[in-house]
């Protein structure tokens, strides 16, 4: 197992060093100069543009620029802001518990109703049930996710009313930040109301982010089912006499689980995706809003950083997945 | 001690919290993040709203509602006879906050002021470069390293002095602007003594100054708390509490207000002002803006080095349409560079009329012909040009009728103004102006001075007639002087047409009905410190 | 990261017996039937779009700004969609999208598939180095959301359609690459090729007249995926603003342009989005059914 680790490991150092170098060749290549991005509707006089170019190092030769920019991050510093002067770590540390709450929802609303909708859909296969929940995940997976939310947006906040527009909790909550999740934080400072409001914030986007995975797991699982209960061991089951809920329960179920487990790391990636999307249309405070609005700040750093840090996170998430496929599934280790 | 601070900053939150239940509270659904909260640096209105306007003051303030100039941190001052020495009389007793990070041991005093113009201005200030990659856009932009002499302390702690090179009329309006906030020397004092640079940030994290709000707290990209200030010179404000809910996308902003999440908001799409006018719930006050849309011909490239080609294209285009289908009824026709609401507007000016015919006479005795052209459109909505792609539209189908084809280019926004500044840019470009202190200098000379050329002059247009009248009117003092010589500019500009001057918007500001007293502002900030709220 | 377990997913040869056996597996599938139907009506609006419609795309009745669809409460009954915030008629730039959507379609798939599969072969018939280099070059390309790369990507080309088909080609790529190495690797011992090896073939024609062939299947199932995915992106990014620019009547664009009207005048958000997720959901069916008939190992289900 030790090994098997190592080697994933091993495999993933020479992709760290090209995803530093991807981040940071990308951003010397944007048009546009970050000096002049930053100025006011005035302008830079040519002397001060030298003096700030000096202060950014860009005045430096590309490859020390490098050098300076992976020291930098291997000593924890992704550089200051363009725009705000603050730290990005300290910005991307801020806004990406908004996201991970929104991911999680998301992937927990995606499993809930996936995974008993692909099953049934499996077991019913060729009934109505089936084919219609088929139909809707397959529209669920070719949805235009930025025009679904907006869908959602209009009928459920515009013309019921039920859901907040926007936001993460209704402004009237204020509570010391602890972890950074709404749900947690309203708790922790003995806010139920806060806890409620929280959660209504969250369902719309969670919903809309959910929508694409939570078709591929439905559709996943239902696969993954249907060539579990085609093998013999199933049948075998069956044919003891052992009543068919439990048969798909206890054999069927674990056995088809293997590969759902990574289709939902897989879609770690996806989320980090379809959170730009989200978080734009919901005005949800988190680093796929932040991207966006960096890159269209033109503030190279958080850009360059954000990227950076993003890849890392969801190779980090592969990772573990690729780890404990292993570890249900010993055959894996033998490759 | 670090313990302690801590607990000091819990308290605190505990006291905002547990009073905002009987508090008043203000909810302002705002357009943009602010950078920080050091109002030198900054040069957006959103960052403006959120610190100058809030927390700090200035030596003068603009009237609610207007662009004159009242007395603000100075009681009173006196210009001396050449125009070159200013003495500003303090008002006595102004308190900065106290917060958790700060409590303050004296009043405002000439020190305060100094310093603030002074760590924009002296390189050798220890403020100067106190956060990385800093510049001081407005300062620099304002031109006050040219002007300033010197600032210094008068015949008291109360007096400053301020003397410049030479005569500038627009100084006293330039101290109104947010860039001139006057920020607390004493604590800039206390965190330069704790000798960690990182410390110093907080300065811009983590404000202190004289105005009617307090910060409490920020949550990056979502929310800015803000309790009233109880010391505040000119007594605490009626509301308790003020909430910026910052929410980017203006329809959005627009069902808030309609669900009740917030209680009034910026800049709404033009699309929606209709729907938010009809709520019950809801007001829309509304205003002209304080600035431009326009477009400009580069005068200096063929064929538009003919002012008789540039008055064909302007002619060629419907701008009633533009204003209807674009602005939505949220602006008015433009025919000078300022807008109405400015002293020495010239109403007496005739626009350039509608008329295909006619442009294409003109076309055809400059002897052009299958003229192709760039037609650049901002890639961004501005409050003076909402939709600068769509205007782009319209106008290609206006030129097209008079058989001018014009290529739509469009760039990301800082690429867009670099190229569009170069003195050979091909094209018209589309761009505009907001004004910042109500100044008509702030237009006349920032924008199509010679100076400007390569800067703001996006027509590289060089008019000695032209040049010479607003010089003139930078250096007397006389309003009256002035006015003449700015009509005459106006004269100028129609007649050459270095620019197509399109539109000045209209502002709206939709809120909740319980909102009274909000007054608009023609400089396009948003002050909440006259407001009320009924419940 | 995944590169090694992916080895393991390598399909059988994708070899069909003829084109009646495909047809009969496909057929068996009536939503890749429909699919394929709406597919192919898409394909003839596309081609005679300037017929089709009723007006020319980009033509502005200034008068009917806004205007309702005839059917919703508008006045003008030659608007069946209704007119957008210009007085452009929805319908028929929405029968010009589809040119947009469908080339958008065709030339990324084409040009993530040339790539890929080259990269593909060259890696998984060479082994060694060039393997190693091309598949940690895929590897940092998957690390990143491929949304997410595709923004910078047009962030630094420039925003337009071009550029976006560009980059969303280029974050595509790479699960051809994969499947096409993984496909080789399993095909490259087999007996045929060992035969053509024997019998002198060279290595450009051991790769692609003795190999490729017989690796199709999944990489037609594939392109079918990376088809409705690039329409997808292409309208996410129309949508942020980074792909095609107005006036293009390309459905994403015209979303991210209407998107101040979701309480005002919800039919000119509506119709894109709607001839978005019609198109792909066609397409999605079509690769549901060309999965089931060239797939051997999903057959079953």
């Amino acid at each position: 197992m030790l090994r098997f680790i190592l080697q994933k490991l091993a495999l993933i150092v020479p992709t760290i060093i090209g995803i530093t170098i991807a981040s940071f060749a990308f951003i010397r290549l944007l048009p546009g100069d970050p000096i002049l991005a930053m100025a006011s509707q005035y302008g830079v006089t040519p002397e001060r543009y030298e003096i700030l170019k000096h202060q950014y190092g860009y005045d430096l030769p590309i490859w020390q620029q490098y050098f300076n920019y992976v020291g930098g991050i291997l000593q924890g510093n992704f550089g200051i802001s363009l725009a705000t002067k603050r730290p990005v770590i300290e910005e991307f540390m801020t806004l990406f518990p908004a996201t991970v709450e929104l991911a999680l929802f998301a992937i927990l609303i995606a499993v809930a109703l996936g995974i008993p909708a692909g099953i049934f859909a499996a077991i019913k296969r060729g009934s109505w049930f089936d084919q219609i929940t088929m139909g809707v995940a397959l529209t669920g997976y070719s949805m235009p996710i930025f025009w679904w939310g907006l869908l959602l947006i209009i009928f459920f906040s515009g013309y019921l009313g039920w859901t907040p527009v926007s936001g993460r909790i209704a402004v009237s909550f204020f509570f010391p930040r602890v972890t950074g999740f709404m749900l947690i934080d309203s708790l922790i400072a003995g806010k139920p109301a806060g806890f409620v409001s929280a959660l209504r914030h969250l369902i719309l986007p969670a919903v809309v982010l959910a929508t694409i995975p939570l078709a591929v797991i439905a559709r996943q699982t239902r696969s993954a089912m249907l060539e579990v209960l085609g093998e013999d061991y199933v049948r075998t089951a069956r044919a003891k006499g052992l009543e068919p809920s439990r048969v798909v329960a206890v054999h069927a179920f674990r056995n088809a689980l293997i590969p759902v487990v990574t289709t939902i790391g897989l879609q770690v990636g996806l989320l980090m995706g379809g959170a730009i999307l989200t978080e734009t249309i919901f005005s949800w405070p988190g680093i796929g809003k932040w991207m966006i609005d960096s890159i269209s700040k033109r503030d190279y750093v958080s850009v360059q950083s954000g990227l950076l840090l993003i890849a890392l996170i969801v190779m980090a998430v592969n990772l573990i997945v690729d780890i404990l496929y292993a570890v249900i599934n010993p055959r894996i280790r033998v490759q | 001690m670090h313990l302690m601070k801590t607990l000091l900053a819990a308290t605190a939150l505990v006291a905002v919290m547990g009073g905002s239940v009987y508090a008043k509270q203000l909810v302002f659904c705002s357009e943009a993040s602010p950078a920080h909260f050091d109002p030198g640096p900054t040069t957006g209105g959103n960052d403006f709203d959120a610190s100058s306007r809030a927390i700090y003051d200035r030596l003068v303030e603009f009237e609610h509602g207007g662009t004159a100039v009242i007395p603000g941190l100075a009681e009173s001052w006196e210009v001396s006879a050449d125009g070159l020495e200013y003495t500003f009389k303090l008002r006595p007793g102004v308190k900065f906050h106290t917060t958790s990070y700060f409590t303050p041991t004296r009043d405002l005093t000439a020190d305060d002021v100094i310093f603030s113009l002074e760590r924009q201005w002296k390189e050798d200030n220890a403020w100067n470069k106190y956060l990385e990659g800093i510049s001081w856009d407005y300062f620099q932009g304002m031109d006050m390293p040219k002007f300033l002499k010197s600032v210094e302390k008068g015949a008291d702690d109360l007096t400053v002095v301020i003397t410049l090179n030479e005569p500038n009329a627009p100084m006293i309006a330039n101290l109104g602007m947010d860039f001139a906030s006057i920020v607390s020397k004493e604590y800039a004092d206390q965190l330069l003594a704790k000798n960690d640079p990182a410390a110093l940030a907080d300065f811009s994290n983590k404000p202190v100054g004289t105005g009617a709000f307090v910060f409490v707290d920020y949550q990056t990209d979502a929310v800015i708390r803000y309790q009233a200030f109880a010391d505040y010179w000119r007594g605490k404000v009626a509301i308790d509490d003020l909430i910026f809910a910052i929410t980017t996308d203006p329809a959005v902003r627009a069902q808030k207000l309609k669900a009740g999440e917030c209680d009034i908001m910026s800049y709404p799409a033009p699309a929606d002002v209709a729907g938010l006018q009809d709520d019950a719930n809801l007001q829309v006050l509304e205003q002209e803006g304080l600035n431009i849309g326009y477009m400009s011909y580069n005068t200096t490239v063929a064929p538009m080095d003919n002012a008789n080609v540039r008055k064909a294209l302007s002619m060629a285009i419907n701008k009633t349409a533009i204003v209807d289908a674009v602005y939505e009824g949220a602006g008015q026709v433009a025919k000078n560079l300022i807008p109405p609401t400015m002293w020495s507007y010239d109403d007496k000016i005739v626009d350039t009329t509608y008329d295909p015919e006619g442009a294409k006479k003109l076309l055809a005795d400059a002897g052009v012909s299958g003229l192709t052209l760039d037609l650049w459109a901002m890639p961004v909505s501005r409050p003076y040009n909402p939709n600068a792609q769509r205007v782009a539209e319209l106008i290609q189908a206006d030129w097209a009728a008079v058989g001018v084809t014009a290529n739509i280019v469009t760039y990301e926004w800082t690429e867009y103004r670099e190229r569009g500044k170069k003195p050979d840019r091909p094209g018209a470009f589309q761009i505009g102006w907001t004004g910042d202190n109500g100044d008509p200098d702030n237009f006349f000379a920032t924008l199509f001075s010679c100076s400007a050329i390569g800067v703001s002059n996006y027509s590289s247009w060089c008019n000695d007639d032209f040049e010479k009248v607003i010089q003139d009117a930078k250096k007397v003092s006389d309003q009256a002087e002035r006015t003449a010589l700015y009509t005459k500019a106006q004269e100028i500009f129609k007649a050459e047409e270095p620019a197509m001057t399109i539109a000045h918007s209209k502002v709206f500001m939709p809120m909740n009905k319980r909102v009274v007293g909000y007054t608009m502002d023609p400089l396009g900030i948003h002050r909440f410190d006259n407001v009320d709220v009924t419940e | 990261m995944a590169a090694e377990t992916t080895t393991t997913t390598s399909a059988a040869p994708g070899r069909f017996s003829g084109l009646r056996e495909f047809w009969y597996y496909f057929s068996m599938n009536h939503g890749a039937v429909l699919g394929l139907a709406v597919f192919l009506l898409l394909i003839l609006v596309a081609i005679f779009a300037p017929v089709l419609a009723p007006f020319p795309p980009d033509q502005q009745f200034r008068e009917f700004i806004r205007m309702a669809p005839s059917w919703a409460g508008g006045t003008q009954p030659q608007f069946f969609l209704g007119t957008d915030e210009v007085g452009r008629d929805i319908l028929s730039r929405l029968i010009h999208g589809a040119r947009f959507s469908l080339f958008i379609g065709f030339f990324v798939v084409v040009l993530a598939m040339i790539t890929g599969v080259t990269f593909g072969l060259l890696a998984g018939y060479f082994r060694g180095w060039v393997d190693a280099m091309i598949m940690r070059v895929m590897d940092i390309i998957l690390a990143f959301p491929s949304l997410l790369l595709a923004l910078v990507m047009v962030a630094i080309l420039g925003p337009g359609l071009l550029n976006a088909m560009l980059a969303i080609a280029l974050v595509l790529q790479p699960h051809f690459a994969r499947l096409t190495r993984a496909a080789v690797l399993s095909e490259k011992s087999r007996e045929y090729v060992t035969s053509a090896k024997v019998a002198g073939a060279g290595h450009l024609r051991q790769m692609f007249i003795t190999i490729l062939p017989n690796c199709l299947g999944p990489l037609i199932v594939q392109a079918t995926l990376s088809f409705s995915n690039a329409i997808l992106d292409a309208a996410a990014l129309g949508f942020l603003g980074m792909g095609a620019q107005p006036p293009t009547p390309e459905w994403g664009t015209m979303l991210a342009r209407a998107r101040e009207f979701i309480t005002s005048a919800w039919w000119i958000v509506t119709m894109p989005g709607l001839a978005i997720l019609i198109t792909v959901l066609a397409i999605n069916l079509v690769g549901d059914g060309l999965r089931d008939a060239l797939d051997p190992k999903l057959k079953r289900s």
